[in-house]
């Protein structure tokens, strides 16, 4: 019944061990604090305080991290055991396959979480000790931190479904890659392509922002700038969060784990050790 | 059924379109220890991993006591031992035993078990610093965790030296003694597996035999080889003895055991005419082979 904490215990302990959750954390932190002091000169021009301008750039760094740092886990941790030949010996053991992914997931969200509250806390802290904060921009940063770790939390899923579908741990690294950069890069890229095309038309006005809220990492922006008028201000993209209904983010990027871990349970399924 | 810790019952598997387990039977009571012989890509993993119910089969029934393979029950009851098995290279061999204790849900004596392998000075060493044979000892170790009915070990002695299987072979015999029924697939006869109860050989995906040592020696018929020395004249012996000149001075004959006796009174009746004699009986190697290579019908 709590088989899949001892799971849990051991993935914290490799995280720990090959220094994965120390490098992480301190990419987060020193990207968190380069992009709070780069993007501290306009604070003045638009009359918000600092951390609302440092939670803004943080958001857009997030969105490419948070996704990134996720991937980098999670690709191995079905593919790595395969090419090991240690998760026969796993599986010949009583815990279900649900309850392994299960542990893999719990310890990797909570590197993960460790890793962004302590990144995003710290600029934080740093922006509204020199720029000041308010109770309202203290609302933006934790839902920065959640958010992203919901983010994450999409990431590790994808990254375990691929990690299911691939033959060999490399192969899975280089579908994560794919993957990032579809979900990223290219899909906006697509989007924005669409809306140029469209001139404005009924794609533009009804279609664009539903598709562009089924992708999680549209999703995360979408509901930290919709949430907040500074951030939103400061970010200057307001058109497609004002078209949808408040849920439509949050809703976008609640589904999105749990869709994912349970595809990558179905594909777990058909593993083969 | 319930006596047998382990029944294999007319068992048959495709990959694509080889038929890679092809009718087979086996069974193996508490307690005893049964050599799965083969060579490369005969069956035995792919066996091995249908018991688990790692992979499903085509055909027939496999039981561990009255558990199916792959339910809670049989997962309990069995422990195996994976083919070159590795481990993540960032976990001490403690930590990785102390997860698999946890998981099988025994309380175990980590240390204690390490020792029992010779990897007491290894406990807090990571597993990426171990050796193949270390790798292999741990993964004999957790073998012995939490009683099992069967014990499934594929290729255990790969990458083990010469002592290390005298070590395995006691560890085997300790696991029988407490009633486990022991499964040892291997590629090649060596005294391990000349030691188990019984012998079954696999070849291409089918059971060619199914027997004790002795039984399958007998059946086999393999010749015993005798090689007398002459004193003298080594022509003449070959000429009086029926055998093949070996070297200058030797003649080489082959005989069934039944006709041993007759052939060595031979000898002895020609007196001075013969230096010594030498008796060789049919070798592990010369067994496996006659049964792993042969076509039989
Ligand atoms: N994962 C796999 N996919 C496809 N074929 C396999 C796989 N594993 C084993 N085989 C094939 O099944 C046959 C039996 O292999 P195996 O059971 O590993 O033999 P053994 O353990 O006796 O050496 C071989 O022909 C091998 O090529
Ligand atoms: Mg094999």
């Amino acid at each position: 019944m709590t088989r899949f904490l001892a799971i849990t215990r051991t993935e914290m302990l490799i995280l720990r061990r090959n220094r994965w959750l120390l490098v992480a954390t301190l990419i987060m932190v020193l990207f968190a604090l380069a992009l709070t002091f780069a993007g501290s000169a306009p604070t003045g021009t638009l009359g918000v305080d600092m951390l609302t301008v440092s939670v803004a750039s943080m958001t857009t760094l997030s969105v490419y991290l948070a996704p990134l740092l996720a991937l980098m886990i999670s690709f191995d941790a079905i593919a790595g055991d395969v090419d090991r030949g240690s998760l026969s010996l796993l599986l010949s053991y009583p815990a279900g396959r649900g309850e392994i992914l299960l542990g893999k997931f719990c310890a990797h969200l909570a590197a993960l979480a460790f890793a962004m509250t302590v990144g995003f806390g710290t600029a934080g802290a740093v922006a509204a000790f020199f720029g000041g904060a308010g109770p309202e921009s203290l609302m933006a940063l934790v839902r920065l931190i959640l958010t992203s770790i919901l983010l994450g939390a999409v990431f590790l899923a994808l990254g375990y479904l691929l990690s299911a579908l691939a033959r060999g741990a490399t192969a899975a690294a280089g579908l994560s890659a794919g993957l990032w950069l579809v979900f990223v890069v290219l899909y906006d890229l697509g989007l924005l392509g669409a809306v140029v095309m469209d001139k404005g038309g009924a794609f533009t006005q009804s279609v664009f922002p539903w598709v562009m809220v089924a992708n999680p990492a549209d999703a995360f922006r979408l509901w930290n700038i919709a949430a907040t008028e500074g951030v939103a201000m400061a970010s200057g993209m307001t058109g497609a969060a004002q078209a949808l209904p408040v849920w439509a983010a949050p809703a976008s990027l609640l589904i999105w784990p749990v869709l994912g871990f349970a595809l990558a349970r179905l594909a777990f399924r058909r593993v083969e050790p | 059924m319930t006596d047998k810790a382990l029944s294999i019952d007319h068992v048959s598997k495709n990959r694509g379109k080889t038929c890679v387990l092809d009718d087979i039977t086996l069974s193996l009571a508490p307690g005893q220890r049964v050599a799965l012989l083969g060579h490369n890509g005969a069956g035995k993993s792919t066996l091995i991993k249908s018991i688990l119910g790692l992979t499903p089969i085509r055909d027939g029934a496999i039981r561990i006591g009255n558990a199916t393979p792959g339910s809670a029950q049989a997962r309990r009851d069995t422990a195996y031992l994976p083919e070159a098995v590795s481990f993540h290279p960032a976990l001490t061999g403690r930590e990785q035993l102390t997860l698999f204790a946890k998981l099988s849900g025994s309380k175990a004596d980590v240390p204690g078990l390490l020792e029992r392998v010779g990897l007491s000075d290894a406990l807090d060493r990571r597993i990426g610093a171990y050796s193949k044979g270390m790798r292999q000892r741990l993964g004999l170790a957790q073998v012995l965790l939490g009683q099992p009915k069967v014990a499934l070990l594929d290729e255990p002695t790969s990458g083990l030296d010469p002592i290390s299987r005298q070590d395995l072979y006691a560890i085997i015999d300790e696991l029988a003694a407490q009633g486990t029924a022991v499964l040892i697939a291997s590629h090649a006869l060596t005294e391990v597996e000349a030691r188990t109860d019984r012998i079954a050989i696999m070849r291409k995906g089918r059971m060619v035999a199914d027997d004790t040592l002795n039984n399958l020696s007998a059946l086999a018929g393999l010749p015993i080889r005798l090689k007398v020395r002459a004193s003298a004249n080594a022509d003449a012996l070959a000429a009086e003895l029926g055998g093949n000149r070996i070297n200058g001075a030797s003649v080489e004959l082959l005989c069934t055991p039944e006709d041993k006796m007759e052939a060595l009174r031979r000898i002895a009746r020609l007196g001075d005419a013969v230096a010594d004699v030498e008796m060789t009986p049919p070798k592990l190697e010369d067994l496996y082979r006659h049964y792993a290579q042969e076509e039989r019908t």
